[in-house]
């Protein structure tokens, strides 16, 4: 009986590193007690971290399936779970169990294509993922642009990253934003939605976007007013989970559930859904 | 057999709502069969002919409807309280939970409602019809040939056999005649409860709770449980809890739901009415109110907007907390 | 169905039921519906001189058996940094459920295309395995009762094994390899039967079915692909008004499969157990930074649009509901899948 894997019955994972990204924003590293990757998975796909006692909650897997050390998690403290990882020390073990599904078609749809990624805040957390996945496939897909804002300067999550290896690889333009004036900050100042559609960036392309919903809604209509289709356009959705695996009801919208026919979605295919989510 | 009927009822209504003295009508609705009514709002005076009923099956108390309906809206609704809903609703008022000047009150009188169950227990299953009649419910069921007809008194619910009044504490308008203030036989199980030996007590309780599914039916149908967010459903009350788990849960979840709602609790009956299990929760409220009779005099919680309840007030003449031990001991 | 030749028909005279009984619970544990001092049955364990309900269905679904209401998962000790991971799954008994009615056989195709899809649930499944369904022709079916517009035949239930009680015998009739080897251990107390009697008795019970006064409840107008069609309906609106927000309906649900997952502390180390959720409680959905469904019409949209549209759409067309009139008994409101189906269905004819 038990010899069958039971897919809530999680693994024992170890944090090996903590890094402080944002005020409210950490990334932790995490292996088997025995240093290895837990499992594979395909960029834009999740996992579910629990500390016993605590709770277990859904997130993205930050890092790249092209890493085969480690998976990484950025999370924003806003809940028991993440209150509780945020105070986490190297060393802690956690549980661990996914992937979770399905990912962005970076094998299908995304292949050869131009790619605009757009993310707000904490929003780029699951689209790092697929970031790095296509920059390390980079022969794969044409032009990558990245569109990147956030509330502040200190809330820019992965900023080393980003400047100094993302916006240094040839063919991928990073374009950063800030909410508001700050001192230091001689970058962009404005607000997601605003500053893409000032980029007008020409539609022969994927446009990947993640944020809050507020800043997903207006890109979406910027998007569509430079000629973007509903087909050419992708997001991740983020709904209560349980189960993980499609049964416990929780992120059931309309036909589908989230956990397992999402996160990923088109938004032709979204428009097919209820709009509870 | 109400004394009322309908239509006095749709009469009264459709004319306040046609001289915008109300918005709307918080109401019974005719359900599939004689007896599933639902409670719900009616805005005109079709609707209302069409669909509204009064009758031997109306029971669900519309006093805690009030607390949701009067946020949302901003012209008066009026509802229809039997004479032990006009309890609630004071009750409610007293805790400040709904807006009075948006309810235009009608009291209406009320014989007792009965139970299904019990038409059912009499009648047997397969109900196609039931009619108030002089006698008696007519019910007529798929599996016998004539309707059987069953006394009032045979198929009243349990809360209505011990009414404790037929009179309206609160309203704008009553229709019929008022009642009086009863003297019931509510505490008499209560009394057998209390003569068991704490064991048999025990027994009792384990019986009847272990039957419980954690629907929260009761806590949300009661009139006294309008907390914005229930500590049971609060996950960082660390008393959050949705199932029974072990043996203990439900108990716990019953047990302190009594205890938050000592006092205030005026024997509605409705938690007992809506239980899928059929769990007889109102003996833990009537055993409250028992008690308070006892030690404080009695007192009896929606009688009257704004009294002190024994439980939040002090005088001279209380009781001293040390003889309440000692009663426990002697009953331990 | 009796199908003389193709399936063996056996009886058991009733006055030798306590006997059949006793001869099943030597091999596994059954369970059978039990009536309490009011007259409400239940499932429980069959002992020497348990007599079976002759109710014409249980308070609570037998879902119970294969998912129930709350059940341990896993146990965790932690100590310092560590922690330990204990699968605690056991190798569940054999068990034989006697006397399921069709509508609450049905529910167990249901719940099996949810748990023992990809990726297997294998709490479910283990059970699964092991429980032995025998199942009661109905009849006396009851105002509430509507198996029949999904198809149920009340009459000749599934399961692993069908029984007929009439007057004076148990007949009993394999369907699964399952039942054949229960029935096999059963040979000595049963006889070799013809179909007479349960012939006779289901054309009565189908004369009845007719008769009921949901009988033409009309499922043709939902299914998948119905969302865009009924989501935004105005009738949610008056639907949903008076919902409580409770559990009731979810919880006698035979088809309500929804769940949590919670840790609970004992002080000596953790259980993580879950436990029947419902999409009716408002906590269902929340989440730390916003709620998908705020509001009770959602909720109360979300449980009829899950049964009567998303789940035929994933499964076949099965409808996620059984037609058992458990929610139509227990709501605290009166307020049900059948007014649900009426009224929005009902609009399609003006």
């Amino acid at each position: 009986m038990s010899e069958m894997r039971e897919p809530l019955i999680p693994y024992v994972g170890v944090i090996t590193d903590v890094r402080i990204d944002t005020p409210d924003i950490k990334t932790f590293r995490v292996v088997t007690p025995d240093g290895k990757k837990a499992f594979d998975h395909r960029p834009g796909q999740c996992a579910m971290l629990s500390i016993p006692g605590v709770g277990e909650a859904m997130f993205s897997i930050t890092s790249a399936p092209t890493n085969t050390e480690f998976m990484e998690f950025s999370i924003k403290k806003c809940g028991c779970v993440t209150e509780w990882l945020h105070q986490a020390e190297v060393g802690q073990q956690v549980t661990i169990r996914g992937p979770y599904g399905n990912p962005f078609p970076v094998d299908d749809a995304f292949a050869g294509k131009n790619l605009l990624f757009v993310a707000g805040g904490v929003g780029l957390a699951p689209l790092r993922s697929v970031i790095n996945y296509c920059r390390h496939y980079r022969d794969r897909y044409g032009k990558i642009d990245i569109v990147y804002g956030s509330r502040s300067k200190d809330d820019l999550l992965d900023y080393k990253e980003i400047i100094e290896e993302w916006a240094t690889d040839e063919g991928v333009n990073v374009h950063l934003t800030i909410d508001r004036e700050q001192e230091g900050w001689d970058g962009h100042v404005g607000f997601v939605p605003n500053y893409v559609k000032e980029l007008n960036f020409d539609t022969d392309k994927i446009a990947v976007l993640c944020g809050p919903p507020i800043m997903i809604k207006f890109t979406l209509e910027g998007l569509q007013a430079l000629g973007f289709e509903k087909t050419q356009v992708y997001t991740t959705l983020e709904l209560r989970m349980k189960c993980g695996i499609g049964k416990c009801g929780r992120c059931n919208v309309g036909s589908k559930y989230v956990c397992k026919d999402g996160p990923v979605f088109r938004f032709d295919e979204l428009d097919e859904l209820p709009g509870e989510y | 057999m109400q004394k009322i009927t309908r239509e006095v009822l749709i009469e009264k209504a459709a004319s306040l709502l046609n001289e915008g003295v109300v918005s709307g009508v918080l109401g019974w609705k005719q359900g599939e069969f004689a007896y599933d009514v639902t409670p719900a709002l009616f805005t005109t005076v079709d609707e209302l002919n069409e669909q509204f009923v009064w009758g031997d099956f109306c029971g669900a108390n519309f006093s805690k409807y009030l607390v949701a309906h009067t946020r949302k809206t901003q012209s008066k609704v009026l509802v229809f309280l039997k004479p032990c809903d006009t309890y609630s609703f004071n009750q409610l008022l007293t805790e400040h939970r709904f807006d009075r000047e948006k309810v235009y009150a009608v009291g209406i009188p009320c014989e007792g409602m009965a139970d299904v169950s019990k038409v059912k227990a009499i009648a047997g299953e397969g109900i196609t019809a039931i009619e108030s009649t002089e006698e008696g419910l007519a019910v007529t069921t798929l599996y016998n040939d004539a309707p059987v007809v069953i006394a009032y008194e045979d198929a009243l619910a349990e809360r209505c056999i011990n009414c404790k009044s037929k009179k309206h504490v609160a309203y704008d308008e009553l229709i019929g005649e008022e009642g009086d203030v009863l003297e019931s036989g509510r505490f008499d199980q209560v009394a057998a409860l209390e003569a068991m030996t704490p064991d048999e007590r025990f027994a009792f309780w384990q019986k009847e709770l272990s039957k419980c599914i954690r629907c929260n039916a009761c806590r949300d149908v009661c009139p006294a449980c309008t907390c914005e967010k229930c500590v049971f459903n609060n996950p960082v009350s660390g008393a959050e809890t949705k199932a029974p788990m072990g043996t203990f849960e439900e108990k716990m979840f019953h047990i302190i739901r009594a205890f938050h709602v000592a006092g205030r609790c005026t024997d509605c009956g409705e938690c007992s009415r809506v239980c899928p299990q059929d769990i007889p929760l109102h003996l833990l409220n009537r055993k409250f109110i028992k008690d308070i009779n006892t030690h404080y005099g009695e007192y009896q919680a929606g009688a009257e907007v704004g009294s002190r309840a024994p439980l939040v007030n002090y005088t001279t003449n209380d009781v001293e907390p040390g003889d309440v031990f000692e009663r426990g001991e002697e009953n331990a | 169905m009796c199908l003389k030749g193709v399936k063996r028909m056996r009886k058991c005279a009733l006055a030798n039921l306590d006997k059949l009984f006793a001869a099943i619970a030597e091999n596994a544990d059954l369970y059978l519906p039990v009536n309490d001092e009011n007259g409400a049955a239940s499932y429980k364990k069959w002992e020497e001189g348990t007599e079976m309900s002759d109710a014409l269905n249980t308070v609570k679904s037998p879902k119970d058996f294969f998912f129930p209401q709350s059940e341990d998962l896993m146990t965790f000790k932690t100590e310092g940094k560590n922690i330990e991971i204990t699968d605690i799954r056991e190798e569940s008994k054999d068990f034989v459920v006697f006397g399921v009615r069709a509508c609450d056989v049905r529910s167990f195709d249901i719940l099996d295309r949810v748990f023992i899809t990809d990726p297997q649930d294998s709490y479910y499944a283990s059970k699964r395995e092991k429980g032995v369904i025998v199942s009661m022709a109905c009849t006396r079916p009851t105002e509430t009762c509507f198996c029949a517009a999904f198809g149920i035949d009340a009459a000749a239930p599934k399961g692993d094994v069908t029984t007929w009680k009439t007057e004076a015998d148990l007949y009993l009739q394999a369907n699964t390899e399952k039942g054949e080897k229960l029935l096999a251990a059963l040979e000595a107390l049963t006889e070799e039967a013809d179909c007479a009697a349960v012939e006779a008795q289901q054309a009565k019970t189908r004369a009845i079915m007719e008769k009921l006064p949901l009988a033409g409840l009309d499922t043709e107008q939902f299914g998948g692909g119905k969302t865009k069609e009924y989501f935004d309906a105005p009738e949610w609106k008056e639907l949903s008004q008076s919902c409580l927000g409770c559990g009731t309906c979810t919880f006698v649900c035979p088809t309500c499969q929804c769940y949590d997952i919670k840790d609970f502390n004992t002080g000596r180390g953790v259980i993580r157990y879950r436990c029947w959720d419902s999409c009716m409680y408002s906590e269902f959905t929340r989440m730390a930074h916003g709620n998908n469904r705020n509001s009770q019409l959602e909720r109360f949209r979300q449980r009829f649009m899950h049964k009567l549209v998303y789940y035929p759409e994933n499964n076949d067309g099965i409808f996620g509901c059984v037609g058992c009139g458990r929610c139509l008994a227990k709501c605290p409101i009166s307020m049900n899948i059948v007014k649900v189906m009426k009224t929005l269905g009902g609009k399609k004819d003006e």
